[in-house]
């Protein structure tokens, strides 16, 4: 054993779990294998090594899901919003009862620390349930009393069967965001992970199919030409949520066009963080929490719709504030994703590595200065095969390509302001509006910015908190809908009006 | 860096006559055009457009000649590969923030772009770019095309 116990491998390193060699579908309440018996190989990030064999699904797997999602979801509608509720509870505490080996294993899917999926991943997911769990005993209709005799009753009934097409970037909390409130509201879901992080929502699955009745949740591996595609296009779905990227956006609308039905888009941004000169009025906490916050672009590797990846630095401030704030990037301990002190780990895939290697290219090419970082990052031994890239500061000017695009990696593009005035045109000069961060000790000003930024969430003296109960949403170009808050129940449900009138009389037109 | 710098080498080699001095706007990698000729003899005649925001954000989307309905609001960069061409869209706001930029259409390991024919080939389209010339920028505003 000890000398096998130095492998990278699942089972062998970190917390021990045991993968299965294959994972199939969730359909009905059963493992069911694809209909063409074909499977696709699932690689760990971590060593860009190959951890097991996932369901390659086609329109005919999404077809079966949808039969059985629509075989339950009358049933399933008519549950009471305290029997769902008591369930999601169950889902919740089951999530939370099993924390580390679910965080293990979204380790090994994703790349991303286990000290996040610790304290953040799983948490996170566990709360969403309990919210979503606690909120839709609490919703009620409404009656309006239009007149005298005339009475307007409200209310809420699910949409029927929805599908839901999920990222990479956090598989299960993102699953959580949107299987919490869709299954609280009483529908049926179908739902499509990401095929590059395909496997620890099949794991989180294994764990809680005693609770949910069959059909209820299916969920569809495959790839997103193949499984997604005819997902978000099937006449049989009620709804679609997603969350990806614009032009995907634009083609889930489009075919959603086509079936007059609802969407929700959650779509990317471009996230502004601003530190304003009065942050430095004092070396205390709060400066530390500042650099804090400027340094969390590295959360997660960067693989974040709201990562703070442009950063604006009031002038008067800016060497003073950088020095630190170079300093706290350079103690960035990037290394081996399931060891407790690395907070830095592996960018999801080889793609995503490639992709942001050649904004590295192009932000040195428009003019940008390489602060620190800047390369990929080569680890030792069997981390050598992963996909890892060095913590990277640049400075530039807003209207650069690495100020604009969503690199999705650890990368941060820094440029200065003068005013407050600048600092709100910069903020807004962007095609997205997700998030952004504000960080002073003026609360005038911070109301000011909070207000004026385009962005659905303005973070103030504070950034990368998701707790549900705070609406999660994009501006512009960042999509449509929000999530993580009680209104999603409406997202996710139709308003049924019942008008009665307690006259007697005609109305006296015929 | 190796490979970037061997993508750009090859997108050189690739590029098409020029019809006049006038700079494309998107070249492809051999490799890129090999991958279109894959997906075109499955699929037919292609189209790109070009995505932003999170995620698979970036990648050049790869679909059947008329699934994605582009409008008023897309641009037309450029028709590429080898004739009949595949027509390279992107949206006019997001092309404000790259019009100074050539891109090159190449191809890496990977799998991933959601809804795009490259989906399930075990390789996908990526887009490097240039920065292009205060030269190439003055022909390219003085024919209208930025």
């Amino acid at each position: 054993m000890p000398t096998t116990m130095t492998k990278v491998h699942p089972g062998a390193y970190g917390f021990p779990v045991t993968l299965k060699k294959r994972y199939d579908n969730y359909i009905g309440g059963k493992w069911s294998p694809p209909v063409s018996g074909e499977y696709f190989d699932n690689i760990t990030p971590v060593t860009g090594q190959v951890i097991c064999q996932i369901a390659r699904s086609k329109a005919a797997d999404v077809d079966k899901a949808l039969d059985a999602a629509h075989a339950a979801k009358a049933a399933w509608g008519k549950t009471s919003g305290a029997e769902r509720g008591r369930l999601l509870e169950r889902i919740a505490q089951r999530i939370e009862d099993n924390l580390e080996m679910l965080a293990t294993i979204e380790t090994w899917d994703n790349g991303k620390p286990i000290r996040e999926t610790m304290a953040a991943d799983i948490p996170l997911a566990v709360d969403h349930f309990r919210y979503f769990a606690g909120v839709v005993r609490a919703q009620e209709g409404s009656i309006g009393q239009i007149d005298a005799q005339t009475v307007a009753y409200h209310y809420h009934e699910p949409l029927g069967v929805v599908g839901l097409i999920i990222p990479w970037n956090f598989p299960i909390l993102m699953a959580a965001w949107k299987l919490a409130p869709a299954l609280a509201a009483g529908n049926c879901v179908v739902l499509k992970p990401a095929e590059q992080t395909p496997m620890s929502i099949m794991c989180l699955v294994e764990l809680i199919e005693d609770i949910l009745p069959p059909g209820v949740l299916n969920v569809v591996n495959g790839f997103g030409l193949e499984a997604g595609k005819p997902l978000a296009s099937s006449p049989r779905v009620n709804k679609v949520a997603f969350t990806g990227e614009t032009t995907t956006g634009r083609l889930i609308m489009q075919y959603a066009s086509q079936n007059i039905i609802p969407v929700t888009l959650e779509l990317g941004g471009k996230s502004a963080n601003i530190f304003f000169e009065d942050v430095l009025r004092e070396d205390d906490a709060f400066y530390d929490k500042a650099l804090e916050g400027f340094t969390l672009f590295a959360l997660n590797q960067g693989e974040v719709c709201t990562c703070p990846s442009r950063a604006l630095i009031q002038e008067s401030i800016y060497d003073r504030f950088m020095e630190r704030a170079l300093k706290r990037v350079a103690a960035i301990k990037q290394g081996n994703p399931l060891d407790a002190s690395t907070m830095l780990g592996a960018q999801a895939s080889n793609e995503q590595m490639e992709k942001i290697l050649s904004y590295l290219d192009i932000g040195r090419q428009e003019g940008a200065e390489v602060l620190t970082g800047g390369r990929q990052a080569h680890l030792d031994g069997d981390l050598s095969t992963g996909f890892y890239v060095e913590p990277t500061v640049f400075k530039g000017n807003n209207k650069m390509r690495i100020f604009q695009e969503e690199i999705f990696g650890p990368v941060v593009s820094v440029t200065t302001f003068k005013t407050d005035d600048e600092a709100l045109e910069i903020a807004n000069d962007t095609l997205y509006g997700l998030g952004a961060g504000i960080w002073t000790r003026d609360m005038n000003r911070a109301y000011k910015f909070g207000h004026g930024i385009q962005a659905g969430r303005v973070w103030t003296n504070c950034y990368h908190l998701y707790p549900a109960g705070a609406a999660f949403g994009g501006y512009k170009q960042s999509g449509v809908g929000r999530e993580t808050h009680k209104m999603m129940l409406d997202h996710y449900q139709q308003t049924k009006n019942v008008l009665v009138s307690f006259s007697p009389n005609a109305m006296g037109f015929f | 860096m190796g490979v970037l710098e061997t993508a750009k080498a090859d997108s050189t080699v690739a590029a098409a006559p020029l019809s006049s001095a006038l700079p494309q706007q998107v070249l492809t990698t051999p490799a890129a055009v090999a991958l279109m000729e894959t997906l075109r003899a499955k699929y037919g005649p292609l189209m790109f457009h070009q995505s932003g925001g999170c995620c698979d954000g970036s990648s050049p989307m790869c679909y059947a000649l008329g699934e994605f309905m582009t409008g008023d609001s897309d641009v037309l960069l450029a028709t590429v590969g080898d004739e009949p061409g595949a027509p390279f869209y992107m949206s006019k706001p997001q092309f404000e923030y790259w019009k100074h930029t050539q891109l090159i259409l190449d191809v890496v390991a990977g799998r991933g772009g959601m809804f795009s024919l490259d989906n399930s080939e075990g390789v996908r389209f990526l887009i490097r770019s240039r920065v292009f010339t205060d030269e190439e920028i003055a022909a390219l505003r003085a024919a209208g095309r930025i």
